[in-house]
Parts: structure tokens; C-alpha cells; sequence
């Protein structure tokens, strides 16, 4: 047997080399290294991811595909690695305070953090399902630890054991829709499969049409769309604060770069059979998650967990809508996302107290005025959510929807604005509480420097995509030029 | 077998794994059903216990187990599949040559990584103290 080493370009990788480092250092310091304090091995980590932004940006605008077809450099990737690392650094800032009061500061969740952002790395370079499904699987795993990371309380491990168990059940869907695609074009590399499913496509085929189906469960699962939504409230509720952030940001970013790359790159050919699927999930989660949302009084955060859904909804709208405009929505809208949903559970990290007991709506009354700046960046990020102009939300949304008209889905388009119409009412009511009811008892306390840091980012971001949308709307546009081509 | 493969060419190859499931199972039914015919009937309470081995069960297998089972198989299965990794490495030892040896250093290096966080972690011992 004649035996060729596979083209190994390790500096294609750097920005997954570098974080991987730095997550086993972590680990490897907070183990041996005795009295080291969390604050120090966040600021490794941070380090480390800004090392791994720099090695991304010095790649930026090479093309490759490495490792026999399995990994691909291209600005798509790239684009999606600033995205994570965002998620990811703005995810350590505000878990330093909040590790602190919950008495879990280990280091292990650090380290963690960075594995699951590698996995998301890898997920959206895999030009290759089984890569793909590798990166998945580390950013799952990583997840499913850190959601039950408060081991003493009921509600984490709730969390975790629902995340896992739901989370196994959809990666099976995941692997069987990729040996259905296998059975069918004898391949798990989505050029090959874009080739032959281009051809062989349509209802007739089962296999093609069986495991397209299944890869949408499982994707469907992991950005939790309805009718694979079940979990996230219960989840996001149970998990540490900072992880819902990250969950809700970061990982939901990697699934969707897998899902453009899939969906848009490999199986365009087959857009006519999985186009009526995705809108019905389109559809599907405005519409839930915004009537759901409406009568979340009891817990803020599974407000922005079913918040979080409706946004799934446009995200898959601009998905649906395809071509480089489409396409381009959606990563500009994923960016935007970051910064406002960190930016709004950073502030439930700064006025949620001890514990998190009680984080009903009655416990943001008046917090105007004890703690008026935390109050308006909050109304900042809700309003931005809600998608008022000068934010960074109006911007993403209103590309999206002029995206999908353009594709001529206008109906949907009429949900979606329909839909961010009515979702109004529940982000402004918590504006409501903080700034017309009588203030209640909030224990005093002055946010941590790393807090206020993620705070002032995630400000920054949302305000600087609301104003001047137009370098990084080109950028997306790049990226995803690169990946269709065109 | 050919008409319902047509179309999947890819599948070609699997055809003697299908004939090979359908021959097994029918080898199994046919054997036991063949069995039944000519066997004599006799059954008596120790031929019907689980285990016909001479020594009588003592208690329900559903017990519950000491959960440090679970870290130890666990690791267990961590250097198990590091060995798998091993022994193909070892076979192209001499075609990989000096790129080989490093990298397959670097990857038993992470695993060490893994092993010397469980033992300072304690997972090693099974009596944990303090």
C-alpha cells in the first residue's frame, strides 16, 4: 500500500493551536500551581484568545483547504473566529464576578470555555461532515460540563443532565443524516456531496432527501429553533449566567456557520425540497418564541432564552434567503447578536444577587435609580434586541428582511416584522420596571473592573454596528463571497 | 438485491455485508427452531435459574455500583484508545520518520496532560482523603 503523508499546514490553524495551548495551560496551572486566583487565570485566558484573534487576523484573506479536504481557510471561517473569540472573551469578563459569587471559581471553566470555542473554530473551517461533527462534538461536551458547573445547585444539574441527554439524542439525528449523505454519494466531503446531490437530488431520492432531513434536526436542535426549542429556557435558566450568555451567542454562531456552510455551499442544489422545511421553522420560532416570551414575568433569563429563540427565527430567515446577501445577514446579525445578548446578561450578572433567586421582572424595578448607568445599558441592549434604530439590532434585522424580500420571500419577511413588532412589548416592559416602579432592595455593590470592561465592549459594539454598519456589512459580504464563490 | 440498489452505486459494495446479515439470522432461526424440534423436554427449577454453573445467585444484578468505577473506566477508556493510536504509528514508524515521531509525541504529550490532572485532581485514589 503506497502511504502519502496528508498536507499538514499547521500555521492554517494557529488561531485553534493557539487557544488549545492556552486552554491546557490553564488547566495544567490551576492544577499545580498552588493560591491561584481565578482573576489571573481569566486574564490567561484572555490572553490567549487575543493571541488566537491575531493569528486569525494575519490569515485573513488567504485560501486553503488542508488536511485532505478536511479543514478549509477561508474568510468565512475567519469571519466566524472573530465572532467566537468575542463571544468567548466577553463570556470571561463577566464569569469573573459571577464564579466569585457563586463560590465555583475553578479553573477547569475557563479552560472549558476556550475548548468549546476551538470546537466552534473547527466546526466552521470543517469542510468535511466528520469534521464538522468533531468540532460539534467538542463544543457540545464542553457545554454539557458547564451547564451543570454549579454542582451543589438543582437547577444547573437539571440543566446540564436535560442539555445532554437532548443534546445526545440530536447529535445521533446529526450522525445518522451524515451516513445517510454517505450512503448516498459515498462521501462525507461536502464538495463531493454537492456534486452528487446537485444531480441526484429530489424526493425520489431517499437517502439524499433522508439525510438532509436529519442534518436539519440536528442543527435545528443546536441553534434551538422551534420544533427543537424545548430545552433552551430550562437550560439557560439552570446554567451559570455567563454560559447562557455564551450559549446563546458563541455556540449558537457555530452552529449556524456549520449550517451555512452545509446548507448554501453543499446542498444549494437541493434548496427547492429544504426550502419549505426552513421556513416553516422560519416561521415557527418567531411566532413561539415571541408568544412565549410575552408572558415571561417570573425569570429574566428565561425571557432572553425565549428572546433568544425569536432571533433563531430571523437568523433562519436570512439563512433561507441564500446568496451572498442572505448569507451575508446572517453573519452580520450573529455578530450584532453577540454584543447585545452578552451585553444584556452582564447585567443580570451585575443585578442578579447571590444565588440568583429571585430574578423575576419585580426585581428590576427601580434600578434606574439605584444604578443608573447598569439600567441604561441594559435598555441599550433590550432596545437593540427589540431592533430601535441607532443599534446595532436595527441594522442586522433590516438586512435581513431586505434580504429575504429580495429573495421574494415577502411573507416572511411580514412575519418577521410583525413579529419584532410585537416582541416590543416584552423587552420594554422590563424597561418599564426599571425606570417607572419604586426601586426595591438591591444589596449595594460596585461591579468588578472585568464587568465593567464587558459592559463598555458590548456598548461599544452595539452602538458602532448601529451607526456605521458599512465596513463590517462588506466584510460579511466578503466572507461569504468566498465561500459561494461568486 | 440489484433492482433495489439501483441508483446507489456507492452501495455496491455493502451487497456481500447484506447477504452475510441475511444468512446469519436465518442460520440462527432455522437452528433453534430445528433445536426444538428434536431436543427432549425437562425442565426442573436449577435448569431454569440464570446461571447453570453450579453456584446458586445470590442477589439481583441491578445493584448499584461505587460511582469511582465510572473515573477508572473512563480513564480507562482514554488510554485504550490512546494504544489503538499507537499501534498503526508503530506499523509506519519507518515511512513517517522524524514528523511522525514528533507529532505522535505531541499527542501522547496531551494525554499526559489529561493523566496528570486526574491524578493531582485525586481521581487516581480510591480512598479520597480530606
Amino acid at each position: 500500500m503506497n502511504f502519502v503523508l496528508p498536507e499538514i499546514d499547521l500555521g492554517a490553524i494557529a488561531p485553534q493551536l493557539w487557544l488549545t495551548a492556552t486552554a491546557i495551560l490553564v488547566l495544567m496551572v490551576q492544577a499545580f500551581v498552588p493560591l491561584v486566583t481565578s482573576r489571573s487565570l481569566a486574564l490567561l485566558s484572555i490572553i490567549g484568545s487575543l493571541l488566537s484573534l491575531v493569528a486569525t487576523l494575519g490569515l485573513w484573506g488567504q485560501e486553503a483547504v488542508l488536511f485532505s479536504g478536511m479543514i478549509a481557510l477561508d474568510t468565512f471561517s475567519l469571519f466566524f473566529n472573530v465572532v467566537f473569540l468575542l463571544g468567548a472573551i466577553l463570556t470571561v469578563l463577566i464569569s469573573v464576578e459571577y464564579l466569585e459569587r457563586e463560590q465555583i471559581a475553578h479553573g477547569e471553566y475557563f479552560a472549558l470555555v476556550l475548548f468549546a470555542t476551538v470546537g466552534m473554530m473547527i466546526m466552521a473551517a470543517g469542510v468535511d461532515l466528520i469534521a464538522i461533527f468533531i468540532g460539534l462534538e467538542i463544543l457540545s461536551l464542553s457545554l454539557y460540563v458547564l451547564a451543570g458547573f454549579m454542582r451543589q445547585v438543582l437547577r444547573s444539574n437539571e440543566s446540564a443532565m436535560k442539555y445532554f441527554l437532548l443534546g445526545a439524542f440530536a447529535t445521533g439525528f446529526f450522525l445518522y443524516g451524515i451516513a445517510l449523505l454517505y450512503g448516498a454519494t459515498g462521501s462525507t466531503n461536502l464538495d463531493r456531496i454537492f456534486l452528487i446531490a446537485g444531480e441526484r437530488g429530489g424526493w425520489g431520492n431517499v437517502l439524499v432527501m433522508g439525510g438532509m432531513g436529519l442534518l436539519l434536526v440536528g442543527f435545528g436542535f443546536k441553534v434551538a429553533s422551534v420544533p427543537f426549542h424545548m430545552w433552551t429556557p430550562d437550560v439557560y435558566e439552570g446554567a451559570p449566567t455567563p454560559i447562557s450568555a455564551f450559549m446563546s451567542t458563541a455556540a449558537k454562531a457555530g452552529a449556524f456557520a456549520a449550517f451555512v456552510r452545509v446548507f448554501l455551499y453543499s446542498l444549494p442544489g437541493l434548496a427547492a425540497s429544504w426550502a419549505p422545511l426552513l421556513a416553516g421553522m422560519a416561521v415557527l420560532s418567531m411566532v413561539v418564541g415571541t408568544l412565549l416570551a410575552l408572558v415571561q414575568r417570573r425569570n429574566i433569563k428565561r425571557l432572553l432564552a425565549y428572546s433568544s429563540i425569536v432571533h433563531v427565527g430571523y437568523l433562519l430567515l436570512g439563512l433561507l434567503s441564500g446568496g451572498t446577501e442572505g448569507g451575508a445577514s446572517v453573519l452580520f446579525y450573529l455578530l450584532a447578536y453577540t454584543f447585545m445578548q452578552v451585553g444584556a446578561f452582564a447585567v443580570v450578572v451585575y443585578l442578579g444577587g447571590q444565588g440568583e433567586d429571585d430574578l423575576s421582572l419585580a426585581r428590576f424595578s427601580g434600578v434606574a435609580v439605584r444604578h443608573p448607568v447598569a439600567a441604561l445599558a441594559f435598555s441599550l441592549f433590550l432596545l437593540s434586541l427589540a431592533g430601535i434604530p441607532p443599534t446595532a439590532g436595527f441594522v442586522g434585522k433590516f438586512y435581513i428582511f431586505s434580504a429575504a424580500i429580495q429573495a421574494g420571500h415577502i411573507g416572511l419577511a411580514v412575519v418577521g416584522v410583525l413579529t419584532s413588532v410585537v416582541s416590543l412589548y416584552y423587552y420594554l416592559g422590563v424597561i418599564v420596571f426599571m425606570y417607572m416602579r419604586d426601586p426595591v432592595d438591591l444589596p449595594e455593590r460596585r461591579p468588578s473592573a472585568a464587568l465593567v470592561t464587558a459592559l463598555a465592549l458590548a456598548v461599544a459594539g452595539t452602538v458602532e454596528m448601529g451607526l456605521f454598519p458599512g465596513s463590517l456589512l462588506d466584510l460579511a459580504q466578503q466572507s461569504v463571497a468566498s465561500l459561494l464563490g461568486s | 438485491m440489484e433492482v433495489f440498489l439501483r441508483g446507489y452505486s456507492a452501495l455496491g459494495p455493502y451487497v456481500p455485508v447484506f447477504l452475510f446479515i441475511v444468512v446469519a439470522v436465518t442460520f440462527g432461526i432455522v437452528t433453534l427452531f430445528i433445536a426444538k424440534l428434536v431436543r427432549p423436554h425437562r425442565p426442573y427449577p436449577e435448569k431454569l435459574s440464570p446461571y447453570e454453573c453450579g453456584v446458586p445467585p445470590l442477589m439481583e444484578a441491578r445493584e448499584r455500583f461505587f460511582i469511582r468505577f465510572y473515573i477508572i473506566a473512563i480513564l480507562f477508556v482514554l488510554f485504550d484508545v490512546e494504544a489503538a493510536f499507537l499501534y498503526p504509528w508503530a506499523v509506519l514508524y519507518g515511512k513517517l520518520g522524524l514528523y511522525g515521531f514528533i507529532e505522535m509525541m505531541i499527542f501522547i504529550g496531551i494525554l499526559l496532560v489529561g493523566y496528570f490532572y486526574a491524578w493531582r485532581k485525586g481521581a487516581l485514589d480510591w480512598v479520597k482523603e480530606g
